[in-house]
């Protein structure tokens, strides 16, 4: 049906997909796992109340979150090309999702840590615990399948972010989908780039939530 | 530990060992635990809440001391201003001469390490099994792991629960995470342990087990128990002294049995009498004649029929007598208005072979 060129883009763009997924994923967690930390602990009623930190933040993080993906890609391409030296090519790429990613995940983070049993938290003040132990061994073991399950949905929707990247040249899978199948009218590659990226999806969101229900002690197996 | 002295150095004259007894004595009645003018207020915008005021309160080493209320008296607010989780508005709480209101964050946290508490919703991990839940304040005070470990198996021993230590919460029925939560709280040997409502989550028979539980800790490890209920039952089995608390105020306090006994306040007296039905007026027609012919007299049946039934009747006539072990004589009772009540309370006096007569037009 393709001939081996065909198949070996499409491979290629499989794996550039995965790769500016895998890289903004982690990249972007290690910004908004500080974030949603901080958005926790500093509401009025958390470890560290600080009022009006947490306003700011809160503010950065829906100012974040409001901006369209496409038009975030656009207007960050003048950081993009000063962090990865070019503003197209999947590794350019990974910048403007990291950027968009991050709000969206400390939001995640947040509400995981939230769902956490007061009680639990107050249970382990009367211990003595200090803030850094009821983050670390109470909030986020407690929070571990809510966390696990937000991680899921982080990786579907970024992979989705990338695809849109191919827009402005960004690589994947979804930049084939725009070269062949838009501008070439090319309805099979574009068809095939759309199963993969629903296959991708599919295959990551079955493993995160099987990981989520594997570490979840609160269910009685 | 004054037992372990005695047995050392194994005394020989009485009078060695009655100045021991006298230490000792004067040392279990040591003041543990200082509540002086306490205040705890709640600021939101526009309103100043008043939760407690003017609390004081002495508490004995040794002691099981019951703070009971209604709900909303403010009395799992004043526990948890005993370690400081609420900071007091005013007053302070003095822990075995150390002043609470003093201490920085850090010396806060290692007093509340001396100080094991447990909660209505046990508040166990719910991802870590029952061994790691009990090290878990020991890991807090930087006790190693194989340490937590040795101390997490001699704990559930105590607290029955053996071979449940690679098990989860989520497998435990709440009487069992309940021990779990107690053992958790013994963990770090402290001197005083809060039970914020513990037993009001659970079933009767399971409530009675846990507060055996807690009785035997405070007999053995000589642990002060402080008892936060809403349930008389609670403080009456295993409370020695007894504080009321009524909108934010200690109503009365002192020994269980000279509070309960002759409630003085009317916040008192609305708790101790509250659990019995209030005296209806009767306004049964029925009445039944009931003969007791040579019955044993031990048995008290009337009494036995009204907590079995559970039902009032009104003893309108009686004229009986002990005759050498023998119930002789008649009484007359006055039937509750409800038929299936009076029907049950026939049939279990006729199951008692006692006759049973029906009277018309009595009353």
């Amino acid at each position: 049906m393709f001939s081996a060129e065909t198949i070996k883009m499409l491979i290629d763009g499989t794996a550039d997909t995965l790769y500016m997924t895998f890289f903004s994923t982690v990249f972007a967690y290690l910004f908004a796992f500080p974030l949603g930390i901080a958005l926790v602990i500093t509401k009025k009623d958390g470890l560290k109340p600080k009022p009006v930190l947490n306003r700011i933040l809160d503010i950065i993080v829906n100012v974040g979150r409001s901006i369209p993906f496409l038009i975030l890609l656009i207007a960050v391409i003048p950081l993009t090309t000063f962090i990865a030296g070019k503003s197209y090519g999947t590794t350019a790429t990974i910048v403007p999702l990291v950027i968009a990613a991050t709000p969206f995940i400390a939001r995640l983070i947040e509400s995981s840590l939230e769902e956490v049993d007061k009680g639990v938290i107050e249970a382990a003040q009367s211990m003595g615990a200090s803030i850094k132990t009821i983050i670390f061994n109470v909030l986020i073991p407690e929070a571990k399948t809510s966390l696990i399950v937000g991680g899921t949905i982080v990786i579907g929707t970024i992979l989705s972010y990338s695809a849109m990247a191919g827009v402005v040249g960004g690589g994947g899978l979804g930049d084939i989908a725009i070269r062949y199948g838009y501008y070439r009218y090319q309805t099979d590659i574009m068809l095939i780039t759309v199963i993969l990226l629903v296959v991708l999806v599919q295959i990551l969101q079955e493993i995160g939530m099987r990981i989520a229900k594997k570490t979840d002690k609160r269910v009685i197996k | 530990m004054n037992e372990t002295v005695l047995c050392k150095h194994k005394l020989t004259t009485k009078r060695e060992l009655l100045i021991l007894l006298l230490i000792k004595a004067v040392l279990t009645i040591k003041t543990l635990i200082q509540i002086k003018d306490l205040q705890k207020d709640y600021i939101s915008q526009n309103s100043t809440v008043t939760a407690l005021s003017d609390i004081n309160l002495d508490i004995n080493s040794g002691d099981i001391f019951g703070i009971i209320g209604m709900s909303g008296a403010g009395k799992s607010t004043l526990v948890r201003c005993i370690n400081f989780l609420e900071k007091p508005t005013k007053g302070t709480v003095i822990i075995d001469d150390k002043d609470l209101s003093l201490l920085n964050d850090q010396e806060l946290r290692n007093v509340r390490q001396d100080i094991g508490m447990i909660f209505q919703q046990f508040n166990l991990l719910m991802q870590r099994n029952v061994e790691d839940n009990i090290s878990f304040p020991l890991e807090i005070a930087g006790k190693s792991k194989a340490e937590g470990r040795k101390r997490a198996k001699e704990l559930l021993e105590i607290v029955g629960l053996g071979d449940k230590s690679k098990s989860y919460p989520s497998q435990l029925s709440g009487g069992q995470k309940q021990r779990v939560a107690i053992a958790r709280a013994l963990s770090t040997n402290p001197k005083i342990l809060l039970c914020d409502e513990a037993t009001s989550a659970l079933d009767p028979t399971t409530t009675r087990s846990i507060l055996a539980l807690l009785k035997e800790i405070n007999k053995k490890f000589g642990i002060t128990i402080i008892i936060i209920t809403h349930e008389m039952t609670v403080v009456e089995e295993i409370c020695d002294r007894v504080a009321i608390i009524d909108n934010g105020y200690v109503a009365e306090h002192g020994k269980v049995e000279d509070v309960f006994s002759n409630p003085k306040t009317d916040a008192a007296k609305k708790l101790v009498y509250s659990n019995k039905a209030a005296v209806a007026e009767m306004k049964g027609k029925r009445c039944i004649r009931i003969v007791f012919d040579g019955k044993s007299s031990y048995e008290p049946v009337i009494a036995n029929m009204v907590l079995e039934c559970r039902a009032q009747v009104n003893i309108l006539f009686a004229d009986t007598q002990d005759i050498n072990g023998k119930a002789i004589g008649h009484m007359i009772l006055q039937l509750p208005e409800d038929n299936m009540v009076a029907e049950k309370i026939i049939n279990y006096l006729r199951d008692r072979k006692i006759v049973v007569e029906e009277l018309k037009n009595y009353v």
